[in-house]
């Protein structure tokens, strides 16, 4: 069983930026060791002599040539924006995360 | 604001060891960014040089710019690194507004260029050797600007406006390793060190490399342990010191501030600094903690860059020769001295030097040009002497007029003038203005008796063997002929009518 405390969920969730009460910590705590526990079993399958991928493709050197493409005007890139001023996203002020 | 103590630099010194260590990022100069097709350029209107990419969008996918990973290896390859045979990106996750996707595209365990090392040369032409530990392709973010509050700066500001013109502009970032053994030039190599990155990759063409601009910046870090001990004291890390200057100063104060800190018997908090330039000093950031737990992890969207040894050796032949390698070569050509060398180097007239050369002047002569008459203009103008506009076939056309005994370098000088005002060319304006080194002996007979009849004491001086007294004589003819004689032949004049030898 992997170990994760009740503190590691608090970590991960500021982390995360997620607001989790006192019973969300306690419930997580054990369904992540377990979740975890399950991807680890993955290895099991793997022998010594499969190596570490981060790709499920045997793919390498995917390029684009350096030519420019499409881009969107300022009016279609702010159209989303919950608040924009002088053709630029507006978002609250926000000091280095401490 | 800031009334944090320090030490004497020279106390500082006396006390304790300095280590350094750099992290410089280099924006390339592609025409498009690192993982999407929308342009990468400066001073654009905002947001318009973005995509869905760019904005980070649900359901997009980047794509490697391949001249990027490629300017990527020349990078490394001149900085004398080892390239990965294949290496992957990675996320590094954290929550900013500058990066709308809450994560940069970097690399982290497997970086493209590594182990390398730059060869530095200080002032005086001490070379140290800096260690380059990695060199990663990664992505810039986009730029932030706070707005109210009392100072503009972040403290205090009421909201932030975001512009992601920047955010995927493709970004080297060269790490070295920690830097021992400079001493009291700790603050002289770290310019040293900067500017040399900043040459480099504006000679390999990658870069802009405009500080003023950010494509070169530079995070710098300092510790100080006791003279003697091998460990590493606690360092802090200074951001954005963003000329070259700066670097020097950031790095001088916060030696001068770990001191006091440590002479007081504090530990240094191993902290971001944010470097101040009206004050040249330091204020704390943020302290290193929780907020630095990016969990990396390889990015699935992307497969691994592999640089086959055939590629990479396509890419080192491409490299141009090596800005130091190029002065060693350009001085012994030239056959300037260590010190004349060192201020045509200083005065930024290498390249235009060169130029002149190339053009078909001698090089005694197209230095006594850029350093005695053209630097000093462009210093009055308040521009870099190649901005002047002074073109290397000009330099070689009043050259060879002042040889013919057309026009002394007097009028020559005059014609410069001409030229830089927009007059046209050099024979133009020797004709426009009637210049000419008056040649015909008659007239230059004439002015030499008369100068002889009003001095006569000096005429006898010469005629008693004092030769070098001509030098009053040729000064009244020049001076009766406007500078228009040739002071050579004047001179010759003088001695044959008075019937001295030289």
């Amino acid at each position: 069983m992997a170990a994760i405390n009740r503190d590691d969920v608090a970590h991960l969730a500021r982390l995360a930026h997620i607001e989790m009460s006192d019973q969300e910590l306690d419930r997580m705590a054990g369904e992540l060791a377990v979740i975890v526990d399950s991807v680890k079993s993955v290895s099991q399958a793997a022998g010594d002599d499969v190596p570490a991928t981060s790709h499920p493709i045997p793919l390498t050197n995917v390029f684009r040539e350096d030519v420019v493409g499409h881009t969107f005007t300022a009016d279609q890139a702010l159209s989303g924006a919950p608040d924009s001023d002088e053709n630029r996203f507006k978002v609250p002020a926000i000091l280095d995360e401490a | 604001m800031n009334t944090e103590a320090i030490l004497s630099f020279e106390e500082a010194m006396e006390k304790y060891d300095p280590v350094l260590g750099f992290e410089v990022h280099v924006e390339l100069n592609t025409k498009t960014k690192m993982f999407s097709s929308a342009p990468n350029v400066f001073g654009d209107e905002p947001n318009t040089n973005v995509n869905e990419v760019d904005l980070g969008m649900p359901g997009v996918l980047p794509v490697v710019n391949k001249t990027a990973v490629e300017s990527s290896i020349k990078i490394g390859l001149a900085l004398n690194c080892k390239i990965a045979e294949s290496c992957r990106f990675a996320r590094k996750n954290y929550f900013y507004p500058d990066t709308p996707k809450n994560f940069q595209t970097s690399q982290y365990d497997e970086p493209i260029a590594y182990d390398g090392y730059l060869d530095v040369e200080l002032s005086d032409g001490t070379v140290f050797r800096v260690e380059i530990e990695r060199a990663h392709m990664e992505e810039d973010a986009g730029k932030l600007t706070h707005m109210g509050g009392a100072t503009g700066r972040i403290h205090g500001a009421d909201f932030s406006l975001v512009d992601y013109n920047r955010a995927g502009v493709p970004l080297v970032e060269i790490v070295t390793k920690p830097i021992e053994g400079a001493g009291s030039r700790a603050p002289e190599l770290a310019k040293a060190y900067v500017a040399a990155v900043r040459e480099i990759v504006k000679n390999l063409g990658v870069s802009d490399a405009r500080m003023e601009r950010g494509n070169v910046r530079c995070d710098a870090n300092v510790s100080l342990r006791p003279h003697g001990r091998e460990r590493f004291g606690i360092r802090s890390e200074t951001k954005n010191v963003n000329s070259l200057r700066a670097v020097e100063h950031a790095v001088r104060y916060e030696i001068q501030r770990h001191a006091a800190v440590l002479d007081a018997g504090n530990p240094v908090v191993q902290e971001t600094r944010h470097w101040h330039e009206d004050t040249r000093t330091t204020t704390s950031g943020r302290p290193k903690s929780d907020a630095d737990d990016y969990r990396y992890f390889p990015e699935p969207d992307l497969v691994p860059v592999v640089a086959s040894r055939e590629w990479v050796e396509e890419l080192r032949a491409t490299l141009p020769e090596p800005p130091a390698a190029r002065r060693k070569r350009l001085q012994a050509d030239w056959g300037y001295s260590d010190l004349e060398f060192r201020d045509v180097v200083n005065a930024g007239v290498m390249d235009e030097i060169e130029e002149t050369i190339a053009a078909g002047a001698s090089a005694s002569v197209a230095r006594k040009w850029w350093m005695g008459e053209i630097v000093g203009r462009a210093k009055n103008a308040d521009v870099d002497p190649g901005q002047l506009g002074v073109q290397p076939a000009t330099i070689v056309e009043l050259a060879r007029m002042v040889e013919e005994g057309r026009i002394n370098n007097k009028m020559a000088t005059e014609v410069l003038d001409g030229v830089l005002a927009g007059e046209g060319t050099p024979a133009d304006i020797v004709e426009k203005r009637g210049l000419a080194v008056v040649s015909d002996d008659g007239p230059l007979l004439e002015a030499i008796d008369a100068a002889l009849a009003a001095q006569p004491g000096v005429a006898d001086k010469i005629r008693g063997g004092k030769v070098q007294a001509v030098g009053a004589i040729v000064g009244g003819v020049m001076k009766a002929t406007r500078g228009q004689a040739d002071a050579g032949r004047v001179k010759e004049l003088i001695l044959e009518k008075l019937g001295v030898t030289a």
